[in-house]
C-alpha cells in the first residue's frame, strides 16, 4: 500500500468537481466534522472533502477524477462500522453513499432485492416482510447501519450460527473501481462464471471497489421463532451446555451468551427482565416450522437443566421474545450507560477454549484495572468483551487498547482471528501482524494491487505494511524464524 | 488413511516450476479430469498429501490435508450424525476433498444450505511462488484480511495448491423424506418458486422426466406435516435417487452428447432449447444433453441472468465456461498474476488465456 503523502490544493482539485451538484461536495469545517469518525469515535480525523454522489455516473466520474489526480478515497455508508473503517483522510475525499438509499427492485419468484448500498439493513427486511420475506443477517446496528457497509465489513450478527454472514446472503454487487470502471460481480443464478469475486469483495473493507449496488438473497420469514433464557452459576458451565446443545445436533437460530456485568447492565436499561444474579445467561433461539420448534424447544430446555441451569425460561409469546432480545441487542449501549467509554473486541475463538480465555481476560481485567463486561456470540464462538474505561482519565484509554490487544493476540494463540464481523479497519491494524506472517500480508498486498496498484483506496486500512509490522514489534512468529530480518527495527 | 504431510516437498516442486516456469497440473484423484479445459503441465500429485487434522463435533468444523478422501471424511462426520450440508459430488470413490474445493460443486442440497464455497473457513495453500500460506481458520466468523479461502473454491487450482481444508459441518436430519409427482416441466418450476417463498423443511427440489422430486429433511413431526400440507398426491421414492443425481450415476447421464450446465435464476420458464433436459437445484441449475450451438446457449443463458458450462463431453478445442466481459476477465488475469505471477499452476484449466 503505498503511503499518500501530498495532495494538490483543495480548492483546485473542487474545481475539477464543477459538473457535481453544489450539494454533493462538503468542504465547509461545518459540514465536514460530522464525518470525522464512525462508530470507533476514539479514532478521529476531519475530513480534507466530502462527496455525496446520487448517481453511479457521478461515483465513476469522481473515481476517474480522484485517480487522475492521484487522490485517496475513503468510502463510508452509514457511519456505523465499528473498527474506524471509514476513518477520513485529511488529505483524501470521504465518498458518502448516504445518497444511494433506494431499493430498486424485489424479486418475489427468484427471492432476490436489488438495492442502493445506502439502503439500512432493517429497511430490507421491513420492505419484504407482506411477502413473507426477509434479509437473514441481522448485525445489532441493524436499525442504522446500511447493506454497503454491510458487505464492506462482512456483517454478521445473531442469526449467523445458522444462516451465515453477509457473503453468503448476497447474490450480486456492481462495483466501481478506482479506474472508474463499473464491474458486475455475481448473478441471479446461484453462482456465476470464473473466480468467486463476490466473497473476495465481501469484507474488503473499501481496498478494493466502491460497491454501488447489492442484490440480496431473501428468505422466507420462519412459520415460528422461539427463544430460551437460560441461568447459570458460571461462565464455564454456560460454555459447556451451549456444547451441550449443538452436539445433540440442535442447530439454533440463534446462540449467545452474556456475563453478569453485561446482564445487569442490559436489564437496568431495557428490562428484559434478566435474572441479574446470575454469572451468565444463555439465550437459544429455535425457528422453523412449528412442529419442529416446538420438538427442539423441548429437547433444549431438558439439555439446559442437564447441564446445570438454575432457571429455564421460555419466552410466552412474541412480545417476551422480543424483550429477551432487546436485553441482547442493546447491550453496547446498556455499557455506555455504566462508563464513560468502552472498548468493544471482536475476537472469534473455537468454543472450547471460553473458559481458558475468559478466566485469562478475567485476570487481565484485574491487572490492568478496568472491568470487562463479555457478550458473547456463543454459538459460532465470535467473543465480544467491552472494556470499560474513561476517556477522561489520563492512561485508561492506552490501557484499554493494551489489554485489547492482548485479548484479539490471545484469540489467535488459540486458533481463532482478531476480528469476527466488526473488521480490521485501523483498529486491529497492529494485531494483523500477530495473524499474518509477512508472505501472508505480502500476498494481500499482491491482491490489493490488482485492483488498486497505486493503493488510491481507503489507504493506511485493513492491511498493515510490513514496515509497519516491524515496528508494531508484535509479530507472527512461525517456526521460531524472525519475521522480516530484512527490516530495521524500531 | 495414511496420514502423511508433504507440505515440504509440494513446495519445493512448487518453487522449482516457478524458477523454470514450468507448468503444473495438479493432480487429486483425477475424478474430476473431465471438467474444465485441458491444460497439459508437468503432474504435480498432491492425493498423497492426506489426513484429517481436526474435528471435534462439537465446534461444527472439520480440518483435513487436501488429500484426504471425500470418503472418510464423510464416514467420519456420518458416524458423529453430521454431514457436508452441500452434498459434494463424489464422480469416483478416490476423490479428495482438495478437489472438491477446487471445482467447487455441489449437490442437490445447495440451494437449501448453501454451496461448497459457503462451507469453507479457512484453506491452506501454495501460491505460485511456492509460499505455504493460510488464510482464514477453523472458526465461523472471521473477517480479518481478504477472503482468500473462499476465493479458492471454484478457481479449479489456478490460484494455489491447496494443502488443507477447514469446512463448516452441520448436523444431519433427523429424518428425509423423499416423494415425487407426475408434472410438466414448466409447472415444476412455477411450484418450486411457490414452495421456496414458504417456510418448508425442503432440502432438494428436482424436476426430470415430466416427474418433480421433493426431498424434505428435519425431525419426524415437521416432515410429516409438510407432506401433509404439500398435497397426497405425492408419493414416496427410494432416497438413493438423490445420490445419483449427486453423483451424475443416474439413466440421464449416460448419454454421449455434450452436457450443458445452465445455472440459472431459479424462476426462469423452461428454455426453447432442443435435448434432454433435467432440472435440480428447485430451477436454478440445470442439465442438458445437446448438439445446440454453443454460442446460441451461452447468449441465451447470459440474457435471462445466468451463464453455461460445457460441463461433460466436450470438443477438445470448446470453451469449457461462460467467456467473461472484458473488464471482468481483465481483472481475472490480474488476480492469477498476483497468486501466481509466472503462471505455473494449472494455466489454461479454467480459461485458455490464463
Amino acid at each position: 500500500m503505498s503511503a499518500i503523502t501530498e495532495v494538490i490544493d483543495r480548492g483546485t482539485f473542487v474545481a475539477g468537481l464543477a459538473s457535481l451538484p453544489d450539494h454533493c461536495v462538503l468542504d465547509d469545517d461545518d459540514e465536514l466534522r460530522p464525518y470525522e469518525c464512525d462508530g470507533l469515535s476514539a479514532y478521529r480525523v476531519k475530513p480534507w472533502l466530502v462527496l455525496l454522489p446520487e448517481t453511479v455516473e457521478q461515483v465513476q466520474f469522481i473515481l476517474r477524477y480522484c485517480s487522475a489526480q492521484g487522490v485517496a478515497v475513503v468510502a463510508r455508508g452509514a457511519g456505523t462500522g465499528l473498527s474506524g473503517g471509514a476513518l477520513p483522510l485529511d488529505n483524501g475525499v470521504l465518498l458518502s453513499l448516504a445518497r444511494f438509499n433506494r431499493i430498486l427492485e424485489v424479486d418475489t419468484a427468484n427471492r432476490l432485492a436489488r438495492v442502493q448500498p445506502g439502503v439500512r439493513n432493517l429497511a430490507i427486511s421491513q420492505a419484504v416482510a407482506e411477502l413473507g420475506l426477509y434479509y437473514a443477517p441481522d448485525p445489532s446496528s441493524q436499525i442504522a447501519c446500511s447493506i454497503g457497509g454491510n458487505v464492506a465489513e462482512n456483517a454478521g450478527g445473531v442469526h449467523c450460527l445458522k444462516y451465515g454472514l453477509t457473503t453468503h446472503n448476497i447474490a450480486r454487487l456492481e462495483v466501481v473501481t478506482i479506474d472508474g470502471e463499473r464491474l458486475t460481480i455475481g448473478s441471479s443464478a446461484l453462482d456465476s462464471p470464473g473466480y468467486d469475486l463476490l466473497a473476495l469483495m465481501t469484507g474488503s473493507e473499501g481496498l478494493l471497489g466502491v460497491i454501488v449496488e447489492v442484490t440480496v438473497r431473501l428468505l422466507p420469514v420462519p412459520e415460528r421463532a422461539q427463544v430460551v433464557l437460560a441461568a447459570f452459576d458460571s461462565v464455564e458451565t454456560a460454555g459447556e451446555a451451549v456444547a451441550a446443545i449443538i452436539s445433540a445436533g440442535i442447530l439454533p437460530a440463534g446462540l449467545e451468551m452474556m456475563d453478569n456485568l453485561a446482564i445487569r447492565a442490559a436489564e437496568d436499561f431495557v428490562h428484559a427482565g434478566y435474572p441479574v444474579d446470575a454469572a451468565a445467561i444463555v439465550l437459544c433461539e429455535l425457528d422453523g416450522t412449528n412442529e419442529e420448534v416446538s420438538t427442539q424447544i423441548a429437547r433444549v430446555r431438558e439439555l439446559l437443566k442437564s447441564e446445570g441451569a438454575s432457571e429455564v425460561r421460555t419466552a410466552k409469546d412474541d412480545s417476551e421474545r422480543q424483550r429477551f432480545w432487546a436485553g441482547r441487542k442493546a447491550a453496547f449501549p446498556a455499557v455506555g450507560r455504566i462508563s464513560p467509554d468502552y472498548y468493544c473486541m471482536d475476537g472469534t475463538i473455537p468454543r472450547k477454549h471460553l473458559g481458558k480465555v475468559l478466566a485469562t481476560i478475567r485476570a487481565w481485567s484485574e491487572e490492568y484495572q478496568l472491568p470487562v463486561a463479555n457478550v458473547f456470540h456463543a454459538g459460532d464462538g465470535n467473543l465480544h468483551p467491552l472494556i470499560l474505561y474513561d476517556a477522561n482519565k489520563p492512561g485508561e484509554l492506552e490501557r484499554a487498547e493494551t489489554f485489547g490487544g492482548r485479548i484479539l493476540e490471545l484469540s489467535v494463540s488459540v486458533g481463532g482471528t482478531i476480528t469476527g464481523e466488526h473488521g480490521v479497519g485501523v483498529e486491529k491494524i497492529n494485531q494483523m501482524c500477530v495473524q499474518f506472517n509477512a508472505a501472508e500480508l505480502t500476498q494481500f498486498h499482491a491482491i490489493k494491487h490488482a485492483f488498486d496498484p497505486r493503493g488510491l483506496l481507503n489507504p493506511g486500512k485493513a492491511v498493515p505494511t510490513l514496515a509497519r509490522c516491524a515496528e508494531f514489534g508484535r509479530m507472527h512468529v512461525h517456526h521460531g524464524e524472525v519475521p522480516f530480518p530484512e527490516l530495521e527495527r524500531f | 488413511m495414511a496420514d502423511r504431510d508433504m507440505t515440504t516437498t509440494l513446495c519445493e516442486q512448487v518453487t522449482q516450476a516457478c524458477a523454470t516456469h514450468t507448468p503444473l497440473d495438479i493432480q487429486g484423484s483425477g475424478s474430476k479430469g473431465f471438467y474444465g479445459q485441458p491444460c497439459g503441465g508437468e503432474p504435480l500429485a498432491v492425493s498423497g498429501h492426506s489426513g484429517i487434522l481436526s474435528y471435534a463435533p462439537s465446534e461444527l468444523v472439520i480440518r483435513a490435508r487436501a488429500g484426504t478422501r471425500l470418503a472418510e471424511v464423510e464416514q467420519l462426520l456420518h458416524d458423529n450424525r453430521q454431514m457436508l450440508a452441500f452434498e459434494p459430488p463424489r464422480f469416483a470413490a478416490e476423490s479428495t476433498l482438495g478437489g472438491v474445493v477446487a471445482a467447487g460443486l455441489s449437490g442437490p442440497r445447495r440451494p437449501f444450505a448453501g454451496a461448497a464455497r459457503d462451507f469453507v473457513l479457512g484453506t491452506g495453500l501454495i501460491n505460485g511462488k511456492g509460499e505455504a500460506l493460510n488464510f482464514g481458520g477453523q472458526v465461523m466468523k472471521n473477517v480479518a484480511g481478504y477472503d482468500l479461502s473462499r476465493l479458492m473454491a471454484g478457481a479449479l487450482g489456478t490460484l494455489g495448491v491447496l494443502l488443507d481444508v477447514s469446512l463448516k459441518v452441520l448436523p444431519k436430519p433427523e429424518v428425509e423424506y423423499t416423494l415425487t409427482q407426475v408434472c410438466s416441466q414448466a409447472e415444476a418450476i412455477t411450484r418450486f418458486a411457490e414452495w421456496l417463498g414458504k417456510p418448508l423443511p425442503l432440502s432438494a427440489a428436482c424436476w426430470y422426466d415430466d416427474h418433480l422430486h421433493l426431498r424434505l429433511s428435519g425431525s419426524e413431526s415437521a416432515v410429516r406435516q409438510a407432506q401433509h400440507r404439500l398435497g397426497d398426491n405425492l408419493l414416496e421414492q427410494q432416497p438413493e435417487f438423490w445420490a445419483s443425481l449427486r453423483d451424475h450415476t443416474h439413466a440421464f447421464f449416460r448419454r454421449d452428447r455434450p452436457l450443458w450446465r445452465l445455472s440459472l435464476p431459479p424462476a426462469t420458464p423452461p428454455l426453447a432449447l432442443p435435448g434432454h433436459w433435467l432440472i435440480d437445484w428447485a430451477g436454478a441449475q440445470r442439465w442438458l444433453f445437446s448438439d445446440a450451438d454453443a454460442g446460441h446457449i451461452r447468449k441465451l443463458a447470459a440474457e435471462l441472468g445466468g451463464h453455461a458450462t460445457l460441463f461433460r463431453n466436450a470438443d477438445t478445442d470448446a470453451d469449457i465456461f461462460q467467456p467473461l466481459p472484458a473488464g471482468l476477465f481483465a481483472l481475472h488475469k490480474r488476480l492469477k498474476a498476483a497468486l501466481d505471477p509466472a503462471g505455473v499452476l494449472n494455466p489454461g484449466r479454467l480459461y485458455k488465456d490464463f
